[in-house]
């Protein structure tokens, strides 16, 4: 038997191309100097590995939809008073922003107005019974679906800024479709506090208390309850558990320059403050205004502190004391860093590993594929004598191509994607079995040992090709509908069938024509 | 020659026994439906939404002092399991309660934990899935699972009634349908099951008899394989949907090497003597019955050894698997090839040879590439 030369070159170039690519993987190599010289591919550990966790979140895009309603209601507010036409009290109701025009002659120059300024608006009017006009405005769809994907984009680009800041080593951040947002963050020792961080809207905002008004009469409009946060640490519920503050802040925490953690006098972590310029101004000015009333710095709608401003503030510099511990000030400090979120995000689904379960589960998994494959190592020689043994350097073979796919296509190892290993074992030495039962009963029929060996390659090969393209199918629709765990379940099989197609039909006849090429087949002991 | 199960070719009258076999699978499905409907299937927590909390105590902890101490939280449907034989690992699990956001739930278990003195307790694992997202995954996997069987409904027809224009029509129409119904708002496993049994009676009519015999194998399997879980009490995951589609995958694997040899040896007829397909069939099945046996030993054992060492997560998922592959070789040779008897004959499946290619068809083992 003939063998010609490529297909040997073609082998070979498989074996070291696979054997380099798979070394780096191997956990004794992890420090050693040949990796310089080797390809920069590793096989990844999935979170369920190394521990860690795995975060989505949703966006509440239509909250941003409906702040930036609001702010577009403030706007023709303003506009309209610079022509004179007074309108009033813009406010949400329902999806829609409600602002009156207190003369209705002026509705011609407000209309105009609409439409040439704010032509993402469209708007429905209806006579008001104090002599205006109602407006109610709402988004156009592209539009507001504009909007929905700016905050969206914006809360990824804030959260990723967030997370840098925290300090976790490779953290991946993407969006997924309906406003989604998945989060991965490998190796996190401290999940509780990555929520947190995470999870915050950030909305910082200084309002003015309103010490004038009595809270258990009903309040005037523009004011509103504010809860107070409470002592954590100590447990105590603090005097007054909500303030009466001016619904609209004075100022907001999109001027913060920069915040860091600091101590107070008294040795109690707070959050100190520094404005860009046009904050410091505004927040001198503010200030300046308002001496000896209270100011209560409010962040995602709890009031942190209400001190009384004792004089003009200038300088640029505030500070948020409430009761932190060291962590939550440093915590915070991020969190204002990097700006708020322009939209509220929940959490839809958490999963979190710790470290020392997943170096349990990867030594458990390691151990059953290892065991797995001494197994099936036994069963074939016992079965199919010398040939046996060629089955088992094919699976070896098989193994390190799958280690080195996988490291090439930079995949991630996950549980089940031992599983799939090992699964990859089992049924790769179906192949073998396929084509060595069809030369036995080649054999049997009285053919030549060569002719068996031809007869028996050509036929199974067929079989094997049609019974794992359709496992293959299985595999991509599992790699297209799975997420995390399970698409590495599938890349691992999907690696694993091709590559047990090559050493089975392509590798081992060759090498089985190299054996047999000696003395005619004589040798064949299958 | 090496050791070898069946020394000579064996001659067992597998489609003689079919009616026991029919009757055997008749009886197992009957009993896995009663148990799935009866019972209903357990979702787990990637389906259903809710929390599972794996926890590692410091010294071993009875249940009903865990029980005792989260009582006061009110968690809905909380249940309480030990988990490896340490007595210190506990899983947690129960549904997300009214008005706790996702976030909250660490927190509030840790700080009830702490109430069990001297013993503290660490989160090793914890999973929490919102009811939306339990169910986008469930309508996932059921799709998944439809379209998976589809594309190798069309595969089957190919390759072995040469039939692939048919198929893919009747795919791209199936597919479009399931599109349709999504807009009319029918429900994922409304619209999977019309569509599945739509699929069957398409294929029926049709006659494509290779891809109705694999599909009935293929739900055959899937429906013995869930009622099976269902009887020991296991819950659903991502994870054993991912065996499940393995052991499809598998299965059809099984399936299709004997569909090959009826294929070859339907092929090596001579026009004007065929046998009778049952004969055909029997052959065919006792020509591989030696590879069946073989790979099923090797899948056993590598599933075995995932089973018994692989750990918590994976050993669901072995399981299922173990089943899987007993059960899909059980409907391999009794289900699957019989069935091809049931609903065409020998005739019907030749596919005349060109007369220039006759010769390469005329005797079993010497042929090309098809």
């Amino acid at each position: 038997m003939k063998v010609s030369s490529w297909r040997i070159a073609v082998i070979l170039l498989a074996l070291i191309g696979s054997i380099l690519y798979a070394l780096p993987s191997l956990p004794g190599f992890a420090d050693s100097p040949l990796l310089k010289l080797l390809p920069n591919a590793k096989i990844n550990l999935g979170l369920d590995l190394k521990g860690g966790m795995h975060l989505t979140l949703g966006v509440d895009v239509e909250k941003a939809v409906d702040n930036a309603l609001l702010q577009t209601g403030q706007e023709v507010r303003l506009e309209a008073a610079d022509k004179g036409i007074l309108v009033l009290r813009p406010k949400l109701v329902g999806r829609r922003v409600e602002f009156l025009l207190a003369k209705r002659d002026q509705k011609d120059a407000l209309d105009e107005l609409l439409q040439s300024r704010f032509p993402a608006m469209t708007v429905t009017t209806e006579d008001n019974a104090a002599g205006g006009i109602r407006y109610l405005g709402e988004y156009t769809s592209a539009y507001a679906d504009n909007v929905r994907d700016m905050a969206l984009n914006q809360v990824v680009r804030t959260l990723r800024n967030r997370i840098d800041q925290f300090g976790v080593a490779e953290p991946d951040i993407r969006k997924q479709a309906d406003y989604r947002i998945q989060i991965q963050l490998p190796g996190l020792s401290d999940p509780e506090r990555a929520i947190q961080l995470v999870g915050q809207t950030a909305q910082l905002t200084f309002h003015l208390v309103r010490d004038d008004i009595d809270p258990s009469v009903p309040l005037p409009p523009g004011v509103a309850m504010f809860p107070m946060v409470l002592d954590k640490a100590s447990g105590a519920v603090s005097k007054t558990q909500s303030l009466p503050l001016d619904r609209d802040p004075l100022m907001t925490g999109e001027d913060v320059a920069d915040a860091r953690p600091a101590f107070d006098n008294n040795n109690r972590a707070q959050v100190s403050l520094n404005f860009n310029g046009r904050g410091a101004a505004t927040f001198e000015r503010i200030t300046g205004e308002h001496v000896k009333k209270r100011m209560a710095i409010v962040l995602d709608g709890k009031i942190y502190t209400a001190p009384v401003i004792q004089d003009r503030i200038a300088g640029g510099r505030a500070s948020i004391t409430g009761y932190f511990t060291t962590a939550e000030a440093q915590d915070l400090a991020i969190v204002l860093r990097a700006g708020s979120l322009p939209a509220p995000v929940s959490i839809l689904e958490e999963r979190s590993v710790g470290p020392s379960l997943g170096k349990e589960s990867i030594e458990k998994g390691l151990m059953a594929a290892m065991v797995g494959a001494l197994a099936v190592a036994v069963i074939m020689p016992l079965y199919y004598s010398l040939a046996g043994v060629l089955a088992d350097v094919m699976l070896i073979f098989t193994m390190t191509l799958l280690m080195a796919g996988l490291a090439a296509f930079g995949a991630t190892l996950t549980l089940p994607g031992i599983a799939g290993i090992v699964l990859t074992i089992g049924m790769s030495v179906d192949a073998n079995v396929l084509i060595f039962e069809r030369i036995r009963e080649e054999l049997r029929r009285g053919a030549a040992a060569l002719d068996a060996i031809a007869a028996g390659f050509d036929r199974a090969s067929i079989s094997i090709m049609d019974s794992n393209i359709t496992t293959l199918i299985a595999a991509a629709i599992l790699y297209q509908f799975g997420s995390g765990p399970v698409r590495g379940f599938a890349v691992t099989l999907t690696l694993g069938i091709i590559a047990s197609m090559f050493t089975a039909i392509f590798v081992s006849r060759v090498v089985f024509s190299l054996w047999m090429s000696k003395n005619d087949g004589k040798s064949l002991s299958i | 020659m090496g050791f070898s199960l069946f020394r000579k070719e064996t001659n067992i009258d597998f489609v003689g026994i079919r009616r026991y076999g029919y009757l055997l699978s008749g009886i197992l499905i009957a009993l896995c439906l009663f148990t799935v409907l009866f019972s209903g299937i357990r979702y787990g927590v990637d389906f259903a939404g809710g929390a599972a909390v794996q926890l590692q105590f410091e010294r071993p902890i009875g249940d009903e002092t865990i029980k005792n101490t989260l009582k006061g939280l009110n968690l809905p449907g909380l249940a309480v399991q030990q988990y490896g034989d340490s007595g210190r690992d506990y899983l947690l699990r129960f549904s997300t309660p009214q008005g706790l956001a996702n976030e909250e739930i660490r927190s509030v278990v840790t700080t009830a934990l702490q109430g069990i003195e001297g013993n503290s307790a660490v989160i090793q694992r914890l999973e929490t899935v919102g009811p939306k997202v339990g169910a986008d995954l469930r309508n996932a996997a059921l799709e998944a699972i439809f379209y998976a069987l589809l594309l190798i409904t069309v595969y089957i027809s190919g390759r072995f009634e040469q039939r692939w224009m048919t198929a893919c029509i009747m795919a791209a129409i199936l597919g479009a349908a399931m599109y349709a119904m999504g807009f009319i708002g029918l429900s994922m496993p409304l619209r999977v099951c019309a569509c599945l049994a739509v699929t069957l009676a398409v294929c029926g009519w049709l006659r494509l008899n290779f891809a109705l015999g694999a599909i009935i194998g293929l739900l055959h399997d899937v429906v013995v394989t869930v009622g099976l879980l269902t009887a020991m009490g296991k819950e659903f995951d991502l994870n054993i949907i991912a065996a499940l589609l393995t052991l499809v995958g598998y299965s059809l694997n099984d399936t299709i090497i004997i569909y090959d040899r009826i294929r070859e040896n339907l092929r090596a007829q001579d026009p004007k003597n065929i046998m009778p397909l049952g004969k055909i069939i029997n052959i065919s099945v006792n020509q591989t019955l030696a590879r069946t046996v073989m790979t099923s030993v090797t899948t056993l054992a590598a599933c075995l050894s995932l089973f018994i060492l692989g750990g918590g997560v994976i050993h669901d998922f072995a399981l299922t698997m173990l089943i899987g592959v007993i059960v899909g070789t059980f409907s391999t040779i009794f289900v699957c090839s019989p069935i091809l008897m049931q609903l065409g004959s020998s005739e019907q499946y030749m596919i005349p040879v060109n007369a220039d290619h006759k010769d390469k068809y005329e005797r079993p083992g010497e042929h090309g590439v098809v």
